[in-house]
């Protein structure tokens, strides 16, 4: 199944009314196989508990490299809990336990010998609502350079090319010095990725990035996603299905599942594929019901 | 204009413009009668004790009161110079003990500790439990804490600053911890993610941004230990000091204690000079909490 297949994906089955961003990009049209060839993280087997709470079932993903990968599905599906294992900032919940294997690289990430500050540098993250430090711009941007010890040679010319990384540069250039907070939502935001690629990571997982933007907001973040999957390899968990037709190259289908017995909800994956199939063609008739507006 | 339409009009004016808003009923006028007598009742008890105090004292806010040390023989010339530099270096005292120790308690609690596990809850309890115990346990506490440790010096500024240390630990412990939690978890989260340790985290972002509400709980706390005369009865500290302290070993007095020595002696000079150290006393709380008040609006942080 490694065959390479054009994949549009913008322009999706018409009788599926989703955006289309091939008019804000004209080179949307990407080739891209069927299933990722060189993953540069994968899920195996990955279960996830809350104290006695199974939160996520067995869950099987490859992310591959420079590619957008959308986690779509209802709320309570467990794939905010899929991302943040992605990272390790599970470990930051108290009685949270992960079972199963996360590799990046194929080192797991899980094992023994790793730091988890370490698979931190490695992979970054963009919080649903934007987090600005309480301090000037720059002084956001050169704190994760500062604390992972990054051996800079001109710190300002560091948060000059974060910042043009996250098309922040020209609206921000002339108050560096100045709060973060004076900025704008989406501003904030995009200054929240200036931060996450000013250390240089390999992967930046994003939880709802826009959940909070108003539409031009979102669409410059979205534009911004697009001009990172360049560079970088980005996971993105969105509420939005729209947003994941629009930039997603691949959609991960999450959907809940009540326990018989507790009535617990424990999230599990239903359908993984190029974006293009998930959206206009779907195996599994609950991804149909969810993308069409009947269910969630 | 249609019927309907000025049907519609006439009933609105007679359903909305009806003279008499239903804020304004006797019951409602009423109850808010109470609530203000509650809050006069206060007020006036505070102003009534602090005027009447200030009144008694009144021919005695002379410089002797603040320069000159406490005198048997010449009553009306009796001064709170040992009191008032005594008060101060118990507060340093105590300021140096307690802070660090109550900040880096609640950081621990509030940073480092698992909330889940039975020793951390048992711990949250108890401090909780603690800043309730009466004063005068934490006076016993800390001649006990002293005996251990060998040190049999009473009435010195280092016994003094323990026991207060011990009965506003607490206090700085809750208020730090209740600081450290406004701090939103975006801002822990968002430094964790760039790779930030905990230690980190909590040192370049948690702790500044706290540092308002610390500092504001802290002078509460403190502005409540100088006002205490109990634990430094224990721990024998005395009024008749007629010497300035000169280190942390040099026997004190403080204010409260020179306040209550003097009330109970019947002289009437020596009852005004008390009554004037208490508006001294008063004074140096006010400016505490003037001065957290200040701290709190000047630098606090909203999210």
């Amino acid at each position: 199944m490694t065959h390479p297949t054009t994949v549009s994906t913008a322009k999706a089955d018409p009788s599926v009314s989703i955006g289309s961003l091939a008019d804000v990009h004209g080179d949307a049209e990407r080739t891209i196989p069927d299933v990722p060839p060189d993953p540069v993280m994968e899920a195996f087997g990955l279960n996830v508990f809350y104290g006695d709470f199974h939160a996520v079932h067995d869950v099987n993903l490859s992310f591959g490299r420079n590619e957008i990968t959308a986690l779509i599905g209802p709320s309570g599906c467990g794939k905010s809990t899929v991302l943040r294992c992605l990272n390790r900032m599970n470990d930051l919940v108290p009685g949270a336990r992960v079972e199963g294997q996360v590799t990046y690289h194929g080192q797991n990430i899980y094992a023994k010998a790793v730091d988890p500050i370490a698979v931190r540098t490695h992979v970054g993250m963009v919080f649903q609502k934007p987090n600005p430090f309480p301090k000037s711009i720059h002084d956001n941007i050169a704190y994760g350079p500062r604390v992972i010890g990054m051996k800079v040679e001109s710190m300002d010319q560091l948060v000059e090319e974060a910042l043009r990384g996250a098309a922040l540069w020209d609206e921000v250039k002339d108050k560096l010095k100045q709060s973060a907070y004076g900025l704008s939502g989406g501003q904030q935001q995009r200054l929240c990725i200036a931060r996450t690629i000013a250390t240089k990571p390999d992967v930046i997982l994003m939880d709802e990035p826009c959940s909070s933007l108003d539409p031009i907001a979102t669409s410059r973040v979205e534009d911004l996603m697009v001009e990172l999957r360049d560079d970088y390899t980005i996971i993105i968990v969105t509420h939005n299905m729209q947003q994941a037709a629009r930039v997603s190259d691949r959609t991960a289908f999450f959907t809940a599942r009540p326990d018989e017995t507790t009535g617990n909800r424990t999230g599990l994956l239903v359908e993984y594929d190029l974006t293009s199939r998930i959206f206009a063609n779907p195996v599994d008739k609950r991804t149909e019901d969810y993308i069409s507006g009947r269910f969630g | 204009m249609s019927i309907a339409t000025r049907t519609a009009r006439e009933v609105t004016a007679s359903t909305i413009a009806t003279g008499r808003s239903r804020d304004k009923t006797p019951g409602s006028l009423l109850f808010l009668g109470a609530l203000w007598f509650s809050l006069f009742f206060g007020v006036m008890v505070l102003v009534v004790l602090i005027v009447s105090t200030a009144l008694e004292g009144a021919s005695r806010f002379d410089s002797n009161l603040i320069t000159e040390y406490g005198s048997i023989l010449r009553p009306e010339e009796t001064g709170f110079r040992a009191g008032i530099l005594g008060t101060l270096w118990l507060m340093l005292t105590t300021a140096a003990l307690a802070i660090p120790l109550g900040i880096a308690a609640a950081i621990y609690l509030e940073e480092f500790a698992d909330p889940l596990t039975w020793y951390n809850r048992f711990i949250e309890v108890n401090i909780q439990n603690l800043a309730a115990v009466p004063s005068i346990v934490y006076g016993l506490l800390a001649v006990a804490a002293l005996a251990v440790v060998g040190f049999n010096e009473t009435g010195v500024v280092i016994g003094g600053a323990v026991a207060l240390a011990l009965l506003i630990l607490p206090v700085i412990i809750i208020t730090t911890r209740e600081s450290l939690r406004a701090v939103p978890r975006e801002i822990r989260f968002g430094s964790l993610a760039l790779g930030a340790t905990i230690w980190q985290t909590t040192w370049r972002q948690t702790l500044p941004s706290a540092v308002p509400g610390i500092a504001t709980g802290t002078i509460l706390g403190l502005s409540r230990a100088i006002g205490e005369a109990a634990p430094l009865l224990i721990i024998g500290i005395a009024g008749s000091v007629l010497f300035d302290p000169d280190g942390l070993v040099s026997p004190v007095t403080a204010l409260p204690i020179q306040i209550y020595d003097l009330t109970s002696r019947s002289q009437e000079a020596f009852q005004q000079a008390a009554s004037a150290a208490i508006i001294v006393l008063l004074a140096m709380i006010l400016s505490l909490n003037a001065l957290a008040i200040f701290i709190r609006n000047k630098f606090q942080k909203t999210w």
